[in-house]
């Protein structure tokens, strides 16, 4: 169920400042990729535009095509709702709907889309998806209290669990440990490793060190300098990005001498 | 040559001055017994005929705010007697602020409780009474169903208004709505009762039309920029990691904001609601004119006149009869009855709010 996507110059605006300019790459299925690069390089701005979520912005646009396994995201006619019901995505903060208890939250997906359920069902997906993020063992006394009391890598995890109950393709991650404790980003990144045997997953991070542990291949993204477009600088297999690179950019980044 | 020191008690560099807990209680009462003195030997020497309560009370508080200040002052040093300069300041500006409201409620109650509590209150209206008796049925009535339908017309329109100023709108229609929604926040109440009692005279070719509907349609108008404001500003509040959260499962713009938008904000927009609901309620103005005022029952909004209770006080107060105290009687009870509707809208309200607030805590 995990798919290949392919982006081709792609261009993304906010109004009419130019983001991210021509990035073409390849990210096979069952796979992580990590983008990595400075702040403000574009790497969330490309992210978005994998599942149509950068259009939500007032004034966002998008020029280019990305395709998963054929289809164009971008093609005439395309529902971006269809779209994001396949490509799924975990944000920086972790956001479960304060209303909702945590099962609730897991069922958000299937229920906010007026989709109804027999009981047996919903228990069955509730306990599939939590135990999917590795947050079923915590939880499972109080599947009917509030997501807001868990804590902060309890509530990621839950992000991820309501994320895979919609069963998506693919699923995206912008720095999905970046508010979160060192134990608790052990645990996503462990998470990460099982779910790669059934999902395309692309992940942005600021920890270098994280994108070198959990990913198999690497993009690294670069600006020339404020208000200019960020790009595609490199992207090869993750050991040769932090070995071996090419470009002395990618070095000078993972090296730490810059950034 | 070896200088021996001895051993000094050990002094916390941490510590300050500090007056006693009981400190300021004691200046206060201090403070108000000085200033009893003052206004007793002024009432004695025969310069006052009466003992100044008011002035007792005022003048001591002026004195306490004087007097506490300079005793923190030496003993505890300059911050500390700001700050309790400032406590004795807010404290007494809060007990300025409370005392109408007390003196309102005891002077309602006091006047307004033995007419409320005769049992006719609740069940006649004033039709055939003259002088003692009959009741404010018919007020209530017409309260509860010039506010309801006022409410019915105005809390759509204004929460519809509201979702699509924050979700939808944007450039120079919003810009328009937002602007003139606040122009008809500050519309004066009258205006709003002639223009309904215009638009529906000029509608039926009516001059003295007078029902109840119109008075709904009047206090919309009052009642819709309140409502739109009040929504607006909590929908506002809905963090945006919660719509988009809802659009990356997949969720369609609309089921958004009916199923994540709508539900986090409820408690706000239900209190937005009850506020706009309690300044309608008591509106006089515009159903003077447009629903009028009559001393029989009316259950039909669509014609005759229809009694408010707001309209009722009124009425009972200007016009009269041999008994007056039996008209004033009844006026106080009125205007005990809107408070207290008011009241429990209120408490139904916070009720509300409580349960469908967004659940917190562990």
């Amino acid at each position: 169920m995990s798919k290949r996507i392919e982006v081709t110059d792609l261009n993304a605006y906010y109004g009419k400042f130019l983001a991210v300019e021509g990035v073409s790459l390849t990210i096979e299925p069952r796979s992580v990729t990590a983008f990595i690069g400075p702040s403000g390089c574009g790497k969330s701005t490309l992210l978005r535009t994998l599942n149509r979520m950068h259009e939500v912005i007032p004034g966002a646009h998008v020029e280019g095509e990305v395709l998963i396994d054929g289809n164009n995201l971008y093609g005439p006619g395309v529902d971006p709702v269809l779209v994001r019901r396949q490509v799924g995505m975990v944000f920086q903060r972790p956001n479960p709907f304060p209303t909702m208890s945590i099962q609730d939250n897991v069922l958000a997906g299937v229920k906010l889309n007026n989709r109804r359920m027999s009981k047996g069902d919903a228990d069955d997906l509730t306990e599939k998806s939590l135990r999917g993020a590795n947050l079923w063992n915590e939880v499972k006394d109080r599947l009917h209290g509030p997501g807001s009391g868990l804590s902060g890598g309890q509530q990621q995890r839950l992000c991820i669990a309501r994320a895979i109950a919609v069963e998506p393709d693919v699923i995206l991650m912008d720095e999905p440990c970046s508010a979160l404790d060192p134990i608790s980003t052990l645990a996503i990144e462990d998470l990460i490793e099982e779910m790669k045997a059934n999902y395309t997953i692309v992940i942005v991070t600021h920890n270098m060190q994280q994108a070198s542990r959990v990913s198999d291949r690497t993009a690294f993204f670069n600006i020339a300098g404020t208000g200019k477009p960020g790009k595609l600088i490199e992207y090869d297999d993750t050991t040769t990005i932090f070995s071996n690179p090419t470009v002395q950019s990618t070095e000078d980044y993972v090296s730490g001498r810059f950034g | 040559m070896s200088t021996t020191t001895v051993a000094a008690p050990l002094t916390n560099s941490l510590t300050a001055g500090k007056l006693p807990k009981y400190t300021s209680l004691a200046v206060l009462g201090a403070s108000w017994l000085v200033a009893a003195a003052v206004f007793l030997m002024l009432q004695l020497s025969g310069a006052s005929k009466d003992f100044n309560l008011a002035g007792t009370l005022f003048f001591g508080t002026v004195l306490y705010c004087v007097a506490i200040y300079l005793l923190s002052y030496f003993v505890e040093g300059v911050r500390k007697a700001k700050d309790r300069l400032v406590t004795a300041l807010v404290t007494a500006a809060f007990v300025v602020a409370l005392l109408p409201l007390v003196s309102l409620v005891v002077t309602t109650l006091t006047n307004g409780l033995p007419a409320f509590l005769t049992p006719s209150f609740f069940t006649q209206s004033q039709r055939n009474i003259v002088g003692a008796g009959g009741g404010a049925l018919h007020a209530v009535i017409g309260t509860l169903f010039i506010t309801g339908l006022a409410g019915l017309i105005s809390i759509p329109i204004g929460l519809l208004t509201a979702i699509y100023l924050t979700e939808y709108g944007r450039g120079r229609l919003a810009r328009g709505i937002t602007f003139f929604v606040d122009v008809m926040t500050g519309i004066p109440s009258i205006v709003a009762g002639l223009f309904a009692f215009a638009l529906f005279s000029l509608l039926f070719n009516d001059p003295g039309i007078r029902f109840g509907f119109g008075g709904a349609i009047a206090l919309s108008v009052l009642m819709i920029p309140v409502v739109v404001r009040s929504s607006e500003e909590m929908l506002k509040l809905v963090p945006n990691d919660l719509r988009e959260a809802a659009y990356a499962l997949g969720v369609p713009k609309w089921l958004t904001i009916l199923k994540v938008v709508l539900p986090t904000s409820l408690a706000g927009i239900i209190t937005g609601v009850m506020i706009s609901i309690s300044r309608v309620i008591g509106e006089t103005a515009p159903l003077l004119i447009i629903s009028g005022f009559t001393a029989s029952m009316n259950y039909n909004l669509f014609s005759e006149r229809m009694m408010t209770l707001p309209v009722f006080v009124y009425t009972q107060y200007a016009n009269q009869g041999a008994d007056a105290q039996a008209y004033l009687d009844r006026a106080w009870a009125g205007a005990l009855t809107l408070i207290l509707i008011v009241m429990v809208l209120n408490g139904v309200a916070r009720l509300i709010a409580k349960l469908f607030s967004p659940k917190l805590g562990r």
